[in-house]
């Protein structure tokens, strides 16, 4: 029971970094209609602008625990929203009436060239940095000696997350932007003719995806304690699946489905085998978008001729 | 957002366009500065210790941003140029007119100077290899061109049925003894059969779904390969696969090798040309196949798949089937290669499998034209040689190869070499092009 209870916590937070990184997909797709498939490394890009102002910070001799983090958090969340930008910009939007997999593979052209030039950039190895957040609570003591912690670092990531999504929902249910955003989600030519500016609401649901990605980049690198160039492309299947399993285009479904994938990928690897929670997750993708292509939120997609 | 178009009294007017010019070269070396500011203005490494050390690379990343600050003028100057359809100029009307009827002859002239290829360059070893390497790739975009050119379907697992193929040769071959030629068939039924697998379960899916659940299961197909490892040796791969044999005669010294009987000097070049000569004969096996079957209904079937599904539906064409064949026939040629693969190389392991091999060989059929059986031996050619002459630049490989692929759909999504249009089609009375039609939705 208390191993269950540990893991638990464990899926939790691991569900949460995946739920940010798939709050991007799902806007995406809600949006554009195509599946960002760079999305995975932009989060590994926000890890290691995370990662290096971090050194930096460190290295000017500031020593404020909070102070650090919050500024690296804002760093890390504008120069990796700029990516988002930038890559929306240069590889998707003139594609935007080509043929159908015309996107696609631009994206996966762009996801070589983020993994790529983050590895010449900064070096193939792996790039570890010490605990930052350190301490927790130790919430049970078992008879057996077997303690559950709950640590700092955890508290933060799930507060982190949480407090993002409070601002994310309000950005998008009560502002002008995303008020824009669902009326090009709905119809992209009558958002245009009612004065949306189509192009300029599309750009800032990549600028938005992609700060959100950096914040799960940063929780990551605080979590696990390491960054490689190589990281975006399987956190990124899985933050996909979650939002295919969350069902695409909502946002409280992408979380949901991060949770859901983060705590099934954790209780495989405890009770069944770490060597095979990839190949979990990824049939639970195939699994769900054959038995319920909508997912648990979404709503079914109708076929127009 | 800085990137209005030019308003046509720009044009007329030399200082205005020369300040927006300036502007927008401005907007763009601002964003690379801050992009690269942190990611290559600073390059950290993790110290002896372990501890992270950084040191600053700021000449590399003024140079960079002084590269995007000019490419950005000269872009917007040839932009200005050549006009608003300065991307259509790339490969005009009669250069590809020419290229169609030229493609005729280059047909036959590219087989007759293949089929030479191990007479003119038998004593240079690295073009033999080259070769093989290349036909290799030529075979696997012919097979993914059934799947992704003729049928439509986005496959990025292709290298799944690469791997189903080499693994079960290997395996075949190591424990039990059969000889190559009997496990080809072996190997191409296993791929086609789990091709059939991956195709009931996403006979649904479309587009962008249906390219990630195959990612997905090229992936489990990697990871279960690099897990299981009492039957696949795990992360180190299966070595010693035999060599093929000719008739049964091994291409080995010694008195039962197939120079003694011949009463020739054994020359460990007779293997490489034996290797590329079969090769060369399974991908012209593929590529007969491929062009026969396109005439048959089922070939007719797929390129009406790939136009628009839902007209098909309408038709009474049974999309189940003809899916479900598309994936089995891509699946068999990526059996046959990869089993070709693993007695070519004698070692197999997970590392030869991953995701990008299969981006690889899609890279291959976009940017050989998605249908064209030239284009795609073309893109082959021009993709491995390209991949040669980065040899040296191992880790710019990649990074180019993604570059390529971004521009390639800016400017030519159909691809750069040749477009098949379907093979039959009304010649009167088609007011639009199925290339203006918005696929997938109509």
């Amino acid at each position: 029971m208390d191993y269950f209870a540990q893991q638990l916590i464990n899926g939790l937070v691991l569900g949460s970094i995946y739920g940010l990184i798939a709050i991007g997909y799902t806007m995406v797709y809600g949006i554009v209609g195509m599946i960002n498939f760079a999305h995975g490394d932009i989060f590994m890009i926000g890890g290691f602008i995370a990662l290096i102002s971090f050194l930096m910070l460190v290295s000017f001799g500031l020593t404020a625990v909070p102070v650090i983090l919050l500024i690296v958090l804002l760093v890390s969340m504008a120069i990796t929203a700029l990516y988002g930008w930038t890559v929306e910009r240069i590889a998707y939007r003139p594609l935007r009436h080509s043929f159908r997999l015309a996107p696609m593979l631009s994206a996966i052209g762009m996801s070589f060239v983020l993994s790529n030039f983050s590895q010449v950039a900064q070096g193939a190895r792996v790039k570890p940095v010490p605990p930052v957040i350190t301490g927790g609570y130790t919430l049970h003591h078992s008879a057996d000696g077997f303690v559950v912690r709950l640590s700092n670092i955890q508290i933060v990531v799930v507060l982190t997350t949480i407090a993002l999504l409070a601002i994310f929902t309000w950005l998008v249910s009560r502002t002008r932007l995303g008020r824009d955003m669902r009326a090009c989600e709905q119809d992209q030519t009558m958002a245009a003719l009612l004065g949306v500016d189509v192009d300029r609401t599309i750009s800032m649901t990549f600028v938005i995806g992609a700060a959100l990605a950096a914040v799960a980049g940063m929780m990551y690198l605080l979590y696990y304690g390491l960054v490689d160039f190589f990281m975006g492309f399987v956190a990124g299947i899985k933050a996909f699946t979650a939002a295919v399993l969350g069902g695409i285009g909502s946002l409280p479904g992408a979380m949901l489905g991060g949770l859901a994938i983060g705590l099934i990928e954790t209780f495989w690897s405890a009770y069944f085998s770490v060597e095979y929670k990839d190949v979990a997750a990824f049939s639970i993708l195939i699994v769900v978008l054959i038995f319920m292509p909508t997912g648990l939120l979404g709503r079914p997609e109708v076929e127009k001729v | 957002m800085g990137h209005v178009t030019a308003s046509p009294t720009d044009h007329k007017q030399p200082r205005g366009r020369i300040a927006f010019i300036l502007k927008k070269a401005l907007i763009s070396a601002f964003v690379a500065l801050v992009l690269f500011s942190l990611m290559i203005g600073i390059r950290t490494e993790a110290g002896p210790t372990g501890q992270l050390i950084y040191w600053t690379r700021f000449g590399e990343l003024a140079s960079i941003v002084a590269i995007v600050f000019a490419g950005s003028i000269v872009i917007e100057l040839a932009r200005q140029w050549l006009g608003p359809a300065g991307a259509s100029l790339l490969v005009p009307a009669p250069v590809q007119n020419g290229l169609a009827t030229a493609g005729r002859y280059i047909a036959p002239a590219l087989l007759i100077f293949t089929v030479l290829v191990p007479v003119i360059f038998y004593h240079q070893r690295y073009i033999l290899d080259l070769g093989i390497l290349v036909l290799t790739y030529v075979m696997l975009g012919w097979g993914l061109n059934v799947v992704v050119g003729l049928a439509g379907l986005l496959d990025l697992g292709y290298v799944a049925f690469y791997a189903v193929g080499a693994y079960s040769y290997a395996l075949f071959a190591t424990t039990f003894g059969l000889s190559f030629w009997i496990c080809l068939p072996i190997a191409g039924i296993l791929a086609s059969l789990w091709g059939v697998m991956l195709g009931f379960p996403v006979l649904r899916l479309r587009g962008d779904y249906l390219a990630i659940v195959t990612l997905a299961f090229g992936e489990i197909i990697r990871l279960v390969i690099t897990n299981w490892q009492s039957l696949t040796g795990g992360p180190n791969g299966i070595s010693s696969i035999p060599r093929p044999t000719l008739f049964g005669l091994p291409l080995l010294p010694g008195p039962n090798g197939l120079a003694a009987k011949l009463g020739i000097a054994f020359d460990p070049t007779h293997r490489l040309v034996f290797l590329f000569y079969i090769i060369l004969a399974m991908a012209l096996l593929t590529n007969w196949v491929t062009i026969r079957l396109r005439r048959l209904p089922i070939g007719r079937a797929w390129e009406a798949l790939r136009e628009d599904e839902v007209a098909c539906r309408a038709l009474g064409i049974n999309t189940t089937t003809t899916k479900l064949t598309a994936f089995a026939t891509g699946a068999l040629f990526g059996g046959f290669a990869g089993a070709f693969f693993a007695t070519r190389q004698g070692f197999i392991s997970p590392e030869s499998f991953t995701f990008q091999e299969s981006a690889l060989v899609l890279a291959i059929v976009v940017l050989g034209g998605m249908g064209s059986q030239l284009g795609v031996a073309l893109a082959a050619l021009t993709m491995i040689g390209g991949f040669e002459l980065f040899r040296g630049l191992e880790q710019y490989r990649m990074l180019v190869f993604g570059v390529a692929m971004v521009l390639l759909m800016i400017w030519r999504p159909r691809g750069l070499i040749g477009h098949r249009a379907p093979t039959v089609y009304l010649k009167q009375a088609q007011t639009i092009s199925s290339d203006l039609v918005k696929e997938g939705h109509g």
